[in-house]
């Protein structure tokens, strides 16, 4: 059914940690890997290797530049993956029953054998996280690794999406967000987590945590006295090595 | 957004079908016999042809038949559910038309209001979406009904109505146009509320998350020269109104004008269609820097 379900109490969702994320793009494979071999359709590519590849996938990260009215201009890398929105416009505007939000956990997802990939839902969301795969004509998006985190055939540290699993600086946390007391509900709170374009009214699970302060460059560290370079003019061999090449 | 010829084949026919049949519907023209096999058979064209035509636009059109099903919250089901309706009643009253040679008024006039409902539900399929601003607008459905309606009255020679009508069209177009020239930027969406960076300062795109291109460029992030755009809107006002009204007041018949006035209106139509598809911008082109 497309109609949204009753509110939940419990939101599953991904907290982005902008501030350490180094745009590796680790998530981005990962995320690739497990779900090309996973649930649903393959996630295809076109002329991979030739001159104009291009392909599916769920997760990508832009990369943006911030200038700040003073001081230097910060690079900021940028996850982005579907937002598991409260109040999802891609799945009210699906005409087949295909996109749903499930009731227990607010899981966005598709249900590939319904879909006629009219690509309606694409263009309903407003962040670019619904790819039609051109080879399977149905609509991918983020499953939010659904087939790990209840998985019990996995060891239980695996039982957590691809893309946070991977990532090497701990830039992707993933939990209940309608809990106030779990850790990412907590981490939103103590770091300002914040909805990407809240003027369009989707309601975003998914949370992004801004770069913290940086420094301005002015404050000196109290170990710089110690490297300051000691001898102006060298003596000794090095000394004299150093004139007698300049000689020759 | 991509200005996919199979969408604005589809959405141009088969408004200007459906224009017919609830025309047809009303008894406008009262045809029976053969002159109504000859007007049902030309509506039919369109409206069927061009819901075929929307059909090669699906990427697994296998599950086709799913799409009546969510009627309660998607406007493409509606629309779907609309045009069998549509299409099944005028069919039943063709029918009587035709062959018995008589007019169920109750049932065209059902038929009329389902015809009309299912060029509502299409211009509902883009007015709804918030993700694209220029859509986003009463004038859309406005302007989708009343090319429907009137081009619907020149196909069927009512062409006093028609000629009123292209007038009145001409005036939404322009609305429409003017009104939705600053509307992305009024919506307030902006890089910076794409990212939540904006409290750092002025955010652009250092590097894009692909090198290549993806599903989301080619079918969002349609980008077309301005210069371009505004001769085709002059384009496109001339041949959908200035020339069809022209024909008429000159005394469009059974006559070569009368040709002229349909195939001008028609080309006018596409044209104003693949700009209404061209020049919408979808939000999620900020996040690659294409807006603004
Ligand atoms: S991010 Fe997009 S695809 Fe995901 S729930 Fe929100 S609107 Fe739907
Ligand atoms: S592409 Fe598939 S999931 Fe998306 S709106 Fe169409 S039928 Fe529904
Ligand atoms: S949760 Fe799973 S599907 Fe979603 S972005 Fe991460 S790896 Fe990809």
């Amino acid at each position: 059914m497309t109609a949204l379900p009753p509110k939940s109490d419990v939101k599953l969702g991904l907290v982005i940690d902008l501030d350490t994320c180094v745009g590796c793009h680790a998530c981005v494979i990962s995320c690739k890997g497990w779900n090309t071999e996973n649930y649903g359709a393959p996630l295809s590519d076109q002329d991979a290797y030739g001159e104009n590849p291009s392909g599916t996938f769920l997760n990508r990260v832009h990369s943006y530049e911030v200038q700040p009215e003073q001081g230097t201009a910060q690079t900021i890398h940028f996850p982005k993956s579907c937002l598991h929105c409260e109040d999802a416009p891609c799945v009210t505007v699906c005409p087949t029953g295909a996109s749903y939000k499930r009731a227990e956990d607010g899981i966005v997802l598709v249900n590939e054998d319904a879909c006629i990939g009219c690509g309606l839902c694409a263009w309903a969301c407003p962040y670019g996280a619904r790819e039609l795969d051109k080879a399977a004509g149905v609509m991918k998006k983020c499953t939010l690794c659904v087939d790990r985190i209840y998985n019990e055939n996995l060891p239980e540290e695996d039982r957590e999406p691809a893309c946070v699993r991977t990532c090497p600086s701990g830039a992707r946390h993933f939990g209940d967000l309608g809990d106030a007391n779990s850790d990412v509900s907590k981490l939103v709170q103590e770091r300002g987590g914040i909805d990407l374009m809240p003027e369009l009214g989707t309601k975003p699970v998914n949370k992004y945590l801004p770069p913290r302060p940086k420094d301005t460059g002015n404050e000196i560290d109290i170990l710089a006295p110690l490297l300051a370079p000691i001898a102006t003019e060298t003596s000794g061999f090095l000394g004299w090595l150093d004139r007698t090449l300049e000689r020759i | 957004m991509h200005p996919a010829p199979s969408v604005i084949l589809f959405s141009v026919l088969s408004g200007l079908g459906f224009g017919m049949l609830a025309w047809l519907g009303i008894g406008k023209p009262p045809v029976t016999g053969m002159s109504a096999f000859i007007f049902f058979f030309v509506a039919y064209a369109l409206s069927v042809g061009g819901l075929l035509s929307a059909t090669f636009h699906l990427g697994n059109p296998k599950n086709s038949l799913k799409a009546f099903s969510q009627w309660q919250t998607s406007w493409l089901s509606r629309e779907g559910c609309c045009a069998i309706a549509a299409l099944t009643v005028m069919g039943i009253y063709a029918a009587g038309a035709i062959f018995l040679e008589t007019h169920w008024a109750l049932l065209g006039a059902i038929g009329s209001i389902l015809s009309i409902g299912t060029v509502f539900t299409t211009s509902m399929i883009y007015a709804q979406l918030k993700t694209v601003p220029r859509w986003n607008h009463w004038t859309t459905p406005l302007l989708f009904v009343a090319l429907s309606t009137f081009g619907g009255a020149l196909m069927t020679g009512q062409v006093t109505v028609a000629m009123y009508g292209f007038v009145a069209v001409g005036l939404i177009q322009l609305v429409a146009w003017l009104t939705s020239d600053n509307r992305f930027t009024k919506r307030g969406s902006t890089l910076e509320t794409a990212t939540g960076l904006g409290n750092i300062g002025k955010v652009r795109m250092f590097e894009p998350p692909h090198t290549g291109t993806n599903y989301l460029l080619k079918e969002m992030v349609y980008v077309i020269g301005r210069k371009h755009a505004v001769k085709l809107r002059v384009i496109a006002m001339l041949l959908m109104v200035v020339i069809p009204v022209l024909m008429i007041a000159m005394g469009a018949g059974h006559d070569i004008k009368a040709v002229i006035a349909v195939l001008s209106h028609l080309v006018g139509v596409f044209a104003s269609r693949w700009l209404f598809f061209a020049e919408a911008e979808h939000v999620v082109g900020l996040y690659y820097g294409k807006r603004g």
